[in-house]
């Protein structure tokens, strides 16, 4: 067991230091001159010539690899010119705020999902299951952002349903303790059960809209895995024990269903972690993609990076956990290679 | 086309009347591409402030924008850049990726371990994220957009061209084609690529729908497309902030045009995959 | 065994059972007319080609076919119980405790990714009231009684885990783990090599001596059910075609079917080149025109009487009975 897991980690690796030679290359690829982005528009040569040096733009590229991976390793991802701020430290800071959308986003696609491809498979042909593929098909062609704007128009502007969309959490509330940066999690070991409320209210739209674009590729798949398990012999050999439909249905089908679903969730998460900017720019949510955003709007070319190598490692780290999840539910794991 | 495969395509389109919607509604779209600027009412670039952000009206059937600009004319001409965009990135890939893909497959080896490494590099970002890094270290432009689509798509046509071709070379038939004196590209060129056409053709227009909404996405956040530019993401950004005050229709029209164009191929692509073969619906 | 004896009442009785598919390429009659009596305690075998219907029947006995399967005339009773009409909760209550069935492939017919001790386990809590403290022993009881060696670790174990024949005793295992009067085996040694294939027949034929358990062998091995089986039923193209105690069917069979059956199965006398192989193919049972004897095509007795005449019946109490207008 341990020595599949080792086995992934391993397997890793590559995307790791794939990940960091692209980072880099995308660091140098900057038409013209390198050390005139990084010094910034307003820059005399002086000062260019003094960031030249600085970055050591001036050395070798093996050189400057050598140096990017140096830097790497203690952190360094560079100041933002726009505050003056270590890239690292402003990403550090903003990235709960990303992470708790993006796992809201998670749960709700998959709370909706699942069942939904459950529902369609188990009723195949009738009305639930064309409405359920026609769903999906309609989920994949929402454009993240439109969908936001619109979920804000109309629960917030036409339906006074919801708050106005800005920010984490209502301005007469403020954050609750910092221990994970999540504030519903946070809240709640402070036992502030309002500040709680008040943060899950503005979550709903931000969350609904990140979960809508990828409840569609869960639902398939649950649904085209649960098919697929629900004719297979064994459910056969359970049906004839006389085990009890719902038995048959969850622990047999289900459980065997759902391990397809997990690899799916490697394309979920890539499609979460990209539509993150787009949801951020739509409700002001200070997480790292409205951090990139502004970057992007004054030229700040470290924090874009930073942004990037983030995501990127982010997402490594991720499809690793979902690897190492997956031997540790699927016991055939390793007999099959 | 024989009789059969004409046969089976009016079966498919009778069986499932919403991929004959997708085909009508596909030929609409290219046709506002290829004939927009003409069919458009107003020139999308000329602004009037007089008439700045009217409701639509039976003068301006989609409204008008913040600077008066027709919001129905810049849609219109709009199709045309997104469709190039997507047409050119989408071909690109596929060009590249089936070869690619194709020599990895026929080779194996060195050449498989390399082009295996790049495709899992390039799927080892987040792919919207990767295409933001690209087109902000290219540069904004609209070319840049199209580059860094085209590079996330790679992986998948990489693949699909290499499942494939491993499939036919363990069929057998490269091997005889190969005796038969026909050089390497040859083989592959004549007997494998046309054989690996039909599943990519599903692929491709999957890929055109989510290489559109790349595109919208990257405008939408400020990459690439530039103002005065008409494109359908670039004008959602543009009406976000109208909408929170009332000002729909800035926002909406460009949002449901561009949805429509997106739910047009995917419905294509799968109407495409129950013509090839009903086996493989999802 | 004399026929046509009014014995004790049987087990399972099938009686003018027809069924049907709906399928995308139209309706297949799958069966027609089918009669069958199981009595307490013995083994009949059930043989014919791919195709003759012989699963379709078995799956009907416990209600488990597909939703697309439509039962268009006659019975099934089991123990006094009407089958088609039951509701699905006293379906899932005799199936597992009254009538178990083992199905070929014993590896796919198990769950992949649960331990077969559950598996028993999930049988167990269902149709017996052992108690949760109980459940391992008589799940471990269940496995050596299936001779499946070292039961307390192989317990434990997954499917993939074991071989197809060690598989298979699982697989019986789980059938007999609440004791069931009757026992359905759909071709439970296809696959298997030949030692395995004796083991497990043999196994079976004990456990339901031991236990006075009724059991249909479902099989396309003529040999094989002559080995094991006190009566045969044959089956052609949705039909029963003949029955009879077996050595009454190998030395005198009446159905041209049988007898070409008899023909071209292999025995330690005979050598490949000597096998003679019937004619042609099953009907293409989606025919809307099929004629009263589903053979008649590949039949070198055929009459004009055969398309004229209905086929006789074979009463469902019958010892042997023939269908056949020109019988040998």
């Amino acid at each position: 067991m341990t020595g599949m897991i080792l086995k992934r980690l391993l397997g890793a690796l590559p995307n790791i230091v794939g990940v960091v030679i692209v980072t880099f290359i995308l660091t140098r690829a900057l038409p013209g001159d390198p050390a005139a982005y990084f010094a910034g528009p307003a820059a005399t040569t002086e000062a260019i010539e003094q960031v030249r040096a600085s970055l050591g733009l001036d050395k070798t590229m093996a050189h400057q690899f050598v140096l990017y991976l140096k830097d790497l390793a203690r952190g360094n991802l560079g100041n933002s010119l726009t505050t003056g701020q270590p890239v690292v430290t402003e990403i550090r800071q903003r990235l709960p705020a990303s992470l708790e959308l993006t796992l809201c986003g998670l749960l709700i696609a998959v709370v909706v999902a699942v069942p939904l491809g459950v529902l369609a498979a188990t009723r195949p042909g009738t009305w639930v299951d064309h409405l359920c593929r026609l769903l999906a098909t309609a989920g994949v062609s929402l454009p993240t952002f439109f969908t936001g704007l619109l979920l804000a128009y109309v629960f917030y502007f036409l339906l006074g349903l919801a708050p106005s969309p800005l920010g984490r959490i209502d301005v007469s509330f403020s954050p609750p303790p910092a221990v994970t940066g999540l504030y519903l999690v946070d809240s709640l070991l402070a036992r502030d059960l309002e500040s709680f409320w008040a943060s899950a209210k503005q979550l709903v739209l931000p969350a609904l809209t990140m979960g809508l674009f990828v409840m569609a590729p869960l639902m398939r798949m649950t649904r085209a895995s649960m098919l697929g398990v629900l004719s297979s012999e064994f459910i056969r050999t359970a049906r004839a024990s006389g085990l009890p439909r719902s038995q048959v249905l969850y622990a047999y089908a289900f459980r065997n269903a759902l391990l397809p679903v997990v690899t799916t969730l490697g394309m979920v998460f890539s499609f979460l972690l990209g539509s993150n900017v787009l949801v951020e720019k739509v409700f002001a949510w200070p997480g790292i993609g409205s951090y990139v955003i502004e970057a992007l709007v004054s030229s700040d070319y470290a924090p874009v990076q930073g942004f990037v190598l983030t995501m990127a490692l982010l997402y490594v780290a991720l499809n690793l956990a979902i690897d190492v999840l997956y031997v540790l539910i699927d016991p055939r794991v390793g007999i099959e290679g | 086309m024989s009789a059969a495969t004409l046969k089976h395509i009016r079966y498919v389109a009778t069986e499932n009347p919403v991929t004959l919607v997708a085909f009508l509604l596909f030929s609409g779209f290219v046709l506002l591409a290829l004939f927009g600027p003409w069919i458009a009412p107003y020139d999308p670039l000329a602004s009037d402030s007089g008439a700045a952000l009217k409701a639509p009206s039976a003068a301006h059937w989609f409204g008008t924008d913040s600077l008066g600009r027709d919001i129905l004319s810049r849609i219109i001409v709009a199709a045309r850049l997104d469709f190039g965009i997507a047409v050119s990135a989408v071909a690109a890939s596929f060009v590249i990726g089936a070869a690619l893909g194709s020599l990895a497959g026929f080779y194996g080896g060195w050449a498989d371990r390399i082009i295996g490494r790049i495709a899992d590099t390039i799927m080892a970002f987040p792919l919207f994220v990767l295409a933001m890094g690209i087109v902000a270290a290219l540069g904004n432009t609209v070319a840049n957009i199209v580059i860094a689509t085209a590079i996330i798509n790679l992986p998948f046509y990489i693949r699909v061209a290499r499942a494939e071709v491993n499939v036919r070379r363990a069929a057998g038939y490269v091997e005889a084609a190969r005796l038969a004196g026909n050089t390497d590209l040859r083989v592959l060129a004549m007997h494998v690529f046309p054989n690996i056409l039909p599943p990519i053709m599903v692929q491709i227009s999957l890929n055109m729908g989510w290489a559109i909404l790349n595109a919208a996405g990257l405008s939408f956040i400020g990459l690439g497309v530039r103002p005065p530019q008409a494109e359908w993401g670039i004008m959602v950004a543009e009406g976000a902030t109208y909408i929170i005050s009332g000002e729909w229709w800035v926002a909406l029209f460009p949002g449901a045009v561009l949805m429509l164009a997106v739910f047009t191929f995917n419905l294509l692509g799968d109407g495409l995959r129950d013509i090839m073969d009903p086996r493989m619906r999802t | 065994m004399s026929s046509e004896a009014a014995g004790p009442s049987p087990l399972l009785e099938v009686m003018d059972l027809s069924l049907e598919f709906r399928t995308r390429s139209g309706t297949v009659h799958a069966l027609q007319g089918v009669n069958l009596a199981v009595q307490k305690g013995e083994t009949v075998g059930i043989v014919g080609e791919s195709g003759s219907g012989k699963s379709v029947l078995s799956f009907a006995i416990l209600r488990i076919l597909d939703a697309a399967a439509r039962v268009t005339s006659g019975a099934i009773e089991f123990a006094g119980m009407d089958m088609l009409a039951a509701s699905e909760r006293s379906l899932e209550e005799v199936r597992g405790r009254e009538i178990s069935m083992i199905f070929q492939n014993p590896r796919t017919a198990l769950n992949p990714i649960r331990r077969i001790g559950r598996q028993i386990e999930d049988v167990l809590s269902m149709h017996s009231s052992t108690l949760r403290a109980d459940m391992k022993a008589k799940a471990i009881e269940a496995l050596a009684r299936v001779r499946i060696p070292d039961p307390e670790r192989r317990y434990a174990a997954y499917p993939f885990e074991l071989s197809g024949g060690q598989c298979q005793r699982v697989m019986i295992a789980l059938a007999l783990a609440c004791n069931p009067q009757l026992l359905i085996a759909d071709e439970p040694t296809t696959g298997l090599d030949v030692t395995t294939q004796a083991a497990i027949l043999s196994l079976i034929s004990e456990l339901a001596a031991e236990r006075k358990m009724a059991t249909i062998l479902i099989t396309h091995d003529l040999a094989l059910a002559s080995e094991y089986c006190d009566r045969i039923v044959v089956m052609h193209a949705g039909h029963v075609v003949e029955l009879a105690p077996t050595s009454q069917l190998f030395s005198r069979p009446r159905h041209p079917y049988t007898a070409r059956l008899i023909a071209s199965t292999p025995g330690p006398a005979q050598g490949i080149a000597t096998l003679a192989s019937i004619p042609g193919n099953l009907p293409d049972l989606r025919r809307a025109d099929l004629p009263n004897c589903r053979f008649h095509a590949r039949c070198e007795r055929a009459q004009d009487a055969c398309t004229a005449l209905a086929l006789p019946n074979i009463p469902v109490d019958a010892q042997s009975g023939v269908r056949c207008v020109n019988p040998l």
